[in-house]
């Protein structure tokens, strides 16, 4: 190896590969005196055994300690950052949340439930509160996530109009085109066809070619309300009369429900089906990537299809029921995301109706404000009206989106989330939420202007940042082109 | 509580700077109709009382950490080291969105490629993306792959898969009209036979839910000789002493990876793997990351192959799928780290060895195994009584009892039982002065 290489090598964090020692050990775990001299051959039969290498790492606690100190420390999060990441919802996640979910995480999935009724009770009333907070007359916990949770609620219409013989009719679901993607994803995967619909000047669905697309073949209309440019639909109860007067479910994407909690309830809005991203708008944390959980919560009419099991009452005990004939039947294992699900519910707990109305009022406040310090310090808002609890920005003609994220990394800001939605180009969504102060707000707004001011002077500076990060831009097109998704691989290399 | 910071002055500041008269003001474009419902929902409460209430709940249930368990099923209590869950509870890896900015989530990004190293491994296969919600939902998306890759539409399922993975792959396959036809169990393994040509994938898994150990090799030979691929469901801790899927040739492996280092939650959240041979990669479904370079040179991981997915795909996306079960597959990589590979053969040949104590002990009782061949670390044994009924009498005398078989597999009564490194000599004693009072 060369000098530049090797020294190239010591600058880049180990894998815990790297760290490796054959014969290291780091955790003994309990009985382990029990394996030895085990015959393996006569326990699990010769056929049956590993002759393959198992190439885990073997490492000692402390190294194990030091590699995941150490790469939490080359993260931004929430507790260490304004993160105003647009759709997101990235608000602080309590820790009294943690706290409660460590009391609920071991119980097993079959014991006998006269075991499990604190469990069950808590399921059984966050469900009754989700109902309420949404205008819904049930809601299955189940789904895993808010894409999980599109596609259990549009199996549910589609086993509701497959009940009323209407299925070989109703072909089409319907979105926006500002629509987020998991949604066209989903009717697909539920074995619908998709047609978009534009957006019109307002940044609202337009109309007059919803009305246009609407006919008996429709299933269902996906919208999200306010949509995913942070706008109130305001013809929504035109759209849900008109989708109403063909049979047609409206369906009601959750994942900005954190504007109109209390404020407004999608059942009251027309909707047959919404999903709600607990990880969003109920402080579950996000942990890089998920766990999320995705409720779904249905009208009276489609109650009967609700997935299996659901969680009954009886007199003062809770028990899971599966006998449910015309239920869509199971979309995953057990009974839900069970650890998010009590977090969810002890945000509820905590804030109660008012503090729920709070807190979308104060998203919604937030976001306005900074839409508002945006359009000061030189960045066009792509609507010019008053939005919910995100907006869209764009960069002065000529600057790009990407460079601006890239460069306020810098100042240790996660940026909005940026392309997305894909109708508006060079997209910057943000997103404050309502735990963010007025300091951070603006010093984030002090921030952009400054990024701004030094881009105009000096262009090249903002191609190139990040500067201060622990690696700088990274070349995605070859990792696409050349994958190594492995360290088996990359160590072939 | 509340955890909105606005002083009344702030709140005063930030109208005047919007230009609006109240909050109110803001929420105009809502119809009238439908403004500030009544929600019917308790006050909030304070921190100490919110902690009490969680506490009052908490006390209704019978943790597995307060009276031995004896359940499997898809779930198992094991040992969680200390390290693992201080480590992975680290606020910057649990408030982190999915990591959209690689230069601030290096973090994150090497952990769920270690994680990909670690499914690699474990599998032998080539390729793992960075985890789906549970071992159930995998096995529905590993089929809907083979469905892509062979462009056929029935998909043979082994009556030994978990019966819960089986109803969620009729529910994903149902809706796009693809067929599902079961393998049927002569004892309680899957009888082998000539696959027919229109078959997409013959989805096993090893050891199955009633306990068996399969003929892999022999099933893996007759699905490829149709030309539908293999997929193995398998038990993650297993694979550290039981046969690999690559050495079976399994086009993919999927499972659930909550006895690696998750805690049972209820049910969840644990995560779903799936790993692959090379030549499905660009079929995965889910997140991917892949390792690259900075401009300095520097190596960097980011996430890849993402014209997969759906927020690039939409309609024609590999799957749905957007947030996943990160942060459950970084615990599961640091179990597996904290054990290495002594560590893990440590756990699963204790876990065999103490099902051996558990089985004759429940012979003694005058349980029959109704399990044929071999098996891992769970069995089936044939009961008196409806298994609900002596689940709960266990629970009495606090235990944790089996998992009830449903009627399907036509043994009458019948219960999983399942041992862990966890299970003591004295836990199976227990279990048996409380069955002799029972049975
Ligand atoms: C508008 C919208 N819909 C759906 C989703 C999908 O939610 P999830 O990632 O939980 O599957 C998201 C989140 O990314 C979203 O922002």
């Amino acid at each position: 190896m060369n000098a530049v290489l090797e020294k190239q090598a010591i600058n880049d964090f180990p894998l815990i590969f790297e760290r490796s020692k054959t014969g290291r050990r780091g955790v003994i775990p309990p009985q382990a005196a029990k394996a030895k001299g085990v015959n393996l051959e006569d326990l699990l039969g010769a056929d049956n055994l590993r002759t393959s290498s198992l190439p885990l790492p073997e490492v000692s606690e402390l190294d194990l300690v030091r590699h995941y100190t150490g790469l939490a420390n080359r993260q931004m999060s929430v507790d260490a950052n304004f993160y105003p990441l647009g759709s997101c919802t990235m608000k602080y996640n309590p820790k009294v949340n943690e706290v409660a979910a460590g009391w609920f995480t071991s119980l097993h999935p079959y014991q006998d439930p006269n075991t499990a009724q604190g469990a069950l009770e808590l399921l059984f009333n966050l469900a009754k509160d989700l109902g309420q907070i949404t205008g819904m007359d049930a809601v299955t916990l189940q789904p895993a996530a808010g894409a999980h949770g599109e596609f259990t609620g549009i199996l549910m219409i589609r086993k509701y109009f497959e009940s009323r013989g209407e299925l070989e009719q109703r072909r089409v679901v319907i979105c926006p085109d500002a629509a987020h993607g998991t949604n066209p994803a989903t009717a697909a995967m539920a074995g619908f066809d998709v047609v978009e619909i534009p957006g019109n000047e307002r940044g609202e669905v337009d109309f007059a070619a919803l009305e246009a697309a609407l006919n008996p073949s429709v299933a269902a209309i996906m919208l999200t309300n306010p949509n995913t440019l942070g706008i109130f639909e305001t013809r929504i109860l035109e759209i849900s009369a008109k989708a109403k007067a063909l049979g047609i479910q409206l369906y009601y994407d959750g994942a900005n429900t954190n504007a109109i909690v209390g404020r407004a309830r999608p059942g009251d809005m027309g909707f047959d089906v919404i999903h709600l991203n607990l990880h969003k708008t109920f402080t579950v944390p996000h942990g890089g990537g998920g766990p999320g959980t995705g409720p779904v919560g249905v009208k009276a009419h489609l109650e009967p299809f609700l997935p299996t099991p659901i969680i009954a009452r009886s007199d003062n005990s809770f028990k899971l029921e599966f006998d449910r004939p015309q239920s869509i039947g199971r979309v995953r294992s057990f009974y839900g995301n069970f650890g998010n699900l009590v977090r969810a519910y002890t945000y509820i707990r905590s804030l109660g109706a008012e503090g729920l109305h709070d807190a979308s009022s104060m998203a919604v406040l937030n976001a306005n404000y900074l839409r508002v310090k945006f359009q000061k310090i030189g960045f066009e808002t792509a609507y010019n009206r008053v939005n919910m609890h995100e907006f869209v920005a764009v960069p002065p003609k000529g600057m790009k989106t990407l460079d601006f994220a890239k460069a306020l990394l810098d100042y240790g800001i996660h940026p909005m989330t940026v392309y997305f939605p894909l109708v508006v180009s060079e997209s910057m969504m943000v997103e404050p939420t309502e735990t963010e102060s007025l300091e951070t707000m603006d010093r984030f707004a002090d921030v952009m202007q400054e990024i701004l001011l030094k881009a105009k002077a000096n262009p090249s500076w903002l191609e190139h940042a990040p500067y201060n990060t622990v690696v700088r831009r990274l070349d995605e097109v070859a990792a696409a082109k050349k994958p190594m998704l492995t360290f088996q691989k990359l160590s072939r290399n | 509580m509340k955890y909105t910071p606005h002083t009344p002055e702030d709140v005063k500041h930030i109208l005047e700077t919007i230009g609006v008269a109240s909050v109110d003001a803001l929420f105009d474009d809502l119809p009238e109709a439908i403004r500030n419902p009544k929600i019917d929902i308790p006050a909030g409460l304070d921190e100490h009382g919110v902690l009490e209430h969680m506490k009052g709940l908490a006390a209704k249930n019978l943790s597995l950490e307060a009276a031995p368990s004896f359940l499997g099923g898809g779930m198992r209590h094991h040992f969680q080291p200390s390290a693992v869950n201080a480590l992975t509870f680290q606020s910057s890896f649990v408030t982190a969105y999915t990591p959209y900015q690689p230069e601030v989530s290096q973090g994150e990004l090497q952990a769920m490629f270690e994680y990909q190293s670690m499914i690699a491994a474990l599998t032998g296969l080539d390729i793992s993306n960075s985890s789906l919600y549970d071992g159930a939902t995998a096995v529905a998306e590993a089929a809907l792959l083979a469905m892509r890759q062979t462009n056929r539409s029935t998909v043979l399922v082994s009556r030994g898969v978990h019966p819960e993975y089986r109803e969620t792959l009729t529910t994903f396959l149902e809706c796009v009209g693809a067929k599902l036809v079961n393998l049927e169990l002569e004892g309680t393994i899957t009888i082998s036979q000539a696959v027919e040509p229109d078959i997409a994938a013959v989805i096993v898994q090893n050891p199955n839910f009633l306990g068996s150990l399969e003929d892999m090799k022999v099933l893996a030979a007759r699905a490829h000789e149709a030309g539908a691929l293999f997929i193995a469901v398998v038990d993650p801790l297993s694979l550290a002493v039981v046969q690999a899927p690559s050495e079976y040739s399994a086009d993919i492996a999927v499972g659930d990876g909550q006895v690696v280092g998750n805690a049972a939650n209820f049910g969840g959240p644990a995560y779903g793997f799936i790993a692959v041979k090379e030549a499905l990669m660009r079929q995965l479904p889910g997140r991917i990351v892949g390792a690259t370079k900075d401009v300095d040179g520097k190596r960097g991981f980011v996430l890849t192959l993402q014209a997969r997915e759906q927020h690039i795909r939409r309609a024609k996306a590999k799957s749905n799928i957007c947030s996943n079960h990160a942060l459950m597959a970084l615990q599961s990589a640091i179990y597996l780290s904290a054990l290495g590979p002594n560590g893990l053969r440590e756990v699963a040949t204790v876990s065999a060895v103490m099902a051996r104590e558990l089985e004759s002990t429940l012979n003694r009782v005058g349980l029959k195994t109704l399990t044929t061949g071999k098996y891992f670390n769970e069995f089936v044994v044939k009961l008196p009584k409806p298994a609900e009924e002596i689940r709960q009498a266990l629970s009495k005398k606090g235990v944790h009892g089996c998992v009830p078989v449903p009627l399907e597999y036509g043994f009458g009564n019948a219960g999983l039982f399942a041992a862990t490194e966890l299970t003591t000599s004295s836990d199976i004693a227990k279990l048996e002065a409380a069955l002799k009072n029972i049975l």
